[in-house]
């Protein structure tokens, strides 16, 4: 499927060439290619345990990749070192499924905890909290400053998550899952809520999920990730209307 | 043959154990030295284990000089040796019983708790989330920790072992109306800086291997929550072996050099 259309004209932000990652003799990943362009929003749809978390865990550096090659920024993050991967690291902001909130810590610490070890990108500043507000309030949550994660709804916390990578100001945010154990209605709060997030910032995002609502509504491009390979790419509507029996199976269920 | 196997693989197992620790302390020792230094976190560190341990450290000494002195008194006494009670006391508490049982004590309440707690931020992805906001968790997390207990067991040891003594005077005033300054000027004047020194230095590397098994316990936690039990419990264990051996260790080059 053609993907000109979409990303005409734009500069790849990240560029993935032949991915590979085994989990002794599980291969997760067989040979994926991606390219996310500026200000895009990718989505990638696949099965569960096919390979879509552990390739954007390989993605920033969580896991390590066995053959292949990333490029963020112009990048190759194989030649980076240690603080040239954290400076990559602010560029790229991630999502975690579970939120990942530091539970010992505020919301109100928990976005001052990244901010307050980036002085040098945020520039320096006596107090974080008109920072931190300004996050919270992009993500509607500027009243919940002082509470506790174990005080807040799983919504709550995926916003508050979402505010937290925001913080740092990145310029590729990526999604693991932002929908999975949340009630339709907070799902779609949530869908909107990245939408409102991209338009506002211009960030350039991958969403891995698994939900055709929130990927019929936010993405401007979809790949299909079937045994560790893209299997088919497009725009929601041609991955959509095509016949073959594999994407229909996302489509269709 | 299966036994012999099954013992080689068990050992080889051990020793891969034994070399990612160690490389685990390396690390520790290189990023000890990096900026940015966590002073916050371990100031807050050193008073969640020291703070919070004072009343349990301070009860389990009371009680050990309590006991100490209850239990020595009756042979003591046999052996016409009373006067002798208060220094034998002391060098026993100083050199050998308040160093290794406080470091017990405190492997069981910090060395779990830091296995506990790393272990679910690991499950939890929180570790995960520190590392892709470029932020160094193995220094906010694992350096404070193991420099908060270095710092904090031989400030509890010395408080333990004070406690102790009182413990003892206690029983030696209320059996024998032994005076304070008596009990004590007996006290000091059998103690060394040879009984001094030593024990308070190995007290140093007891806190280090609380914190150090501790936290390669919990920052290597695996299979969920079950595997933050099994962090927890695994970090006491091999902490209160490490203990005795260190102490072991100790005792042995003590011997060799006075």
């Amino acid at each position: 499927m053609n993907k000109k259309s979409v990303t005409e004209g734009r500069r790849a932000v990240i560029t993935i060439r032949g991915l590979k990652k085994f989990f002794g003799k599980n291969h997760v990943l067989n040979g994926f290619d991606m390219d996310l362009y500026e200000g895009e929003t990718l989505v990638i749809m696949g099965k569960s345990g096919s390979g879509k978390s552990v390739m954007i865990k390989c993605l920033i550096g969580l896991e390590t990749h066995d053959e292949g090659t990333i490029n963020i920024m112009g990048r190759n993050m194989e030649n980076v070192t240690e603080d040239e991967l954290n400076e990559i690291r602010t560029e790229v902001g991630f999502l975690f499924q579970g939120s990942a909130l530091y539970d010992s810590m505020t919301v109100r610490e928990n976005l001052e905890f990244p901010l307050r070890r980036h002085v040098e990108k945020m520039g320096h500043f006596s107090d974080a909290t008109p920072l931190v507000l300004e996050a919270l309030e992009s993500v509607g949550l500027a009243h919940a400053i002082d509470l506790m994660p174990e005080e807040l709804s799983g919504g709550m916390k995926r916003r508050v998550a979402l505010a937290r990578t925001l913080i740092l100001r990145p310029k590729i945010i990526l999604y693991d899952e932002p929908t999975t154990g949340l009630d339709p209605i907070t799902s779609k709060e949530i869908v909107l809520l990245m939408k409102s997030v991209q338009q506002k910032y211009k960030t350039s995002s991958i969403i891995i999920t698994h939900d055709v609502d929130c990927a019929r509504f936010i993405s401007d491009r979809m790949i299909l990730l079937v045994d560790g390979i893209n299997y088919a790419e497009g725009t929601f509507a041609e991955l959509d209307a095509s016949t073959d029996p594999k994407v229909q199976a996302f489509f269709k269920s | 043959m299966s036994f012999f196997r099954t013992s080689m693989q068990y050992i080889l197992k051990y020793l891969e154990e034994v070399g990612e620790m160690s490389a685990f302390a390396g690390r520790f020792f290189r990023e000890l030295f990096r900026r940015p230094f966590e002073s916050r976190e371990l100031l807050r560190q050193c008073y969640n284990m020291g703070n919070k341990s004072l009343l349990l450290v301070g009860v389990t000494g009371f009680i050990i000089g309590l006991v100490f002195t209850l239990q020595s008194r009756p042979k003591m006494l046999d052996l016409g040796a009373s006067a002798w009670i208060p220094s034998m006391v002391s060098i026993s508490i100083v050199r050998e019983i308040g160093p290794i049982i406080t470091a017990l004590i405190c492997a069981g309440r910090i060395g779990s708790g830091i296995g506990a707690e790393l272990g679910s931020m690991r499950v939890t992805e929180q570790i995960d989330a520190m590392e892709v906001s470029g932020t160094n968790p193995f220094k906010y997390l694992v350096v404070t920790r193991i420099l908060a207990t270095t710092l904090m067991i031989p400030l509890l040891v010395v408080m333990s072992d004070a406690i102790a003594l009182f413990g003892s005077f206690l029983v030696e005033n209320t059996k024998g109306d032994v005076s304070f300054r008596y009990f004590f000027d007996e006290v000091f004047l059998s103690l060394d800086f040879v009984d001094l020194i030593p024990s308070t230095l190995k007290t140093f590397f007891f806190g280090f291997a609380i914190g150090l098994v501790g936290c390669y316990r919990g920052y290597y936690c695996k299979h969920g929550t079950a595997g933050v039990g099994v962090a927890a419990n695994t970090a006491v264990v091999e902490t209160s072996m490490l203990l005795f051996v260190l102490d072991f260790i100790a005792v042995m080059v003590t011997d060799i050099f006075y």
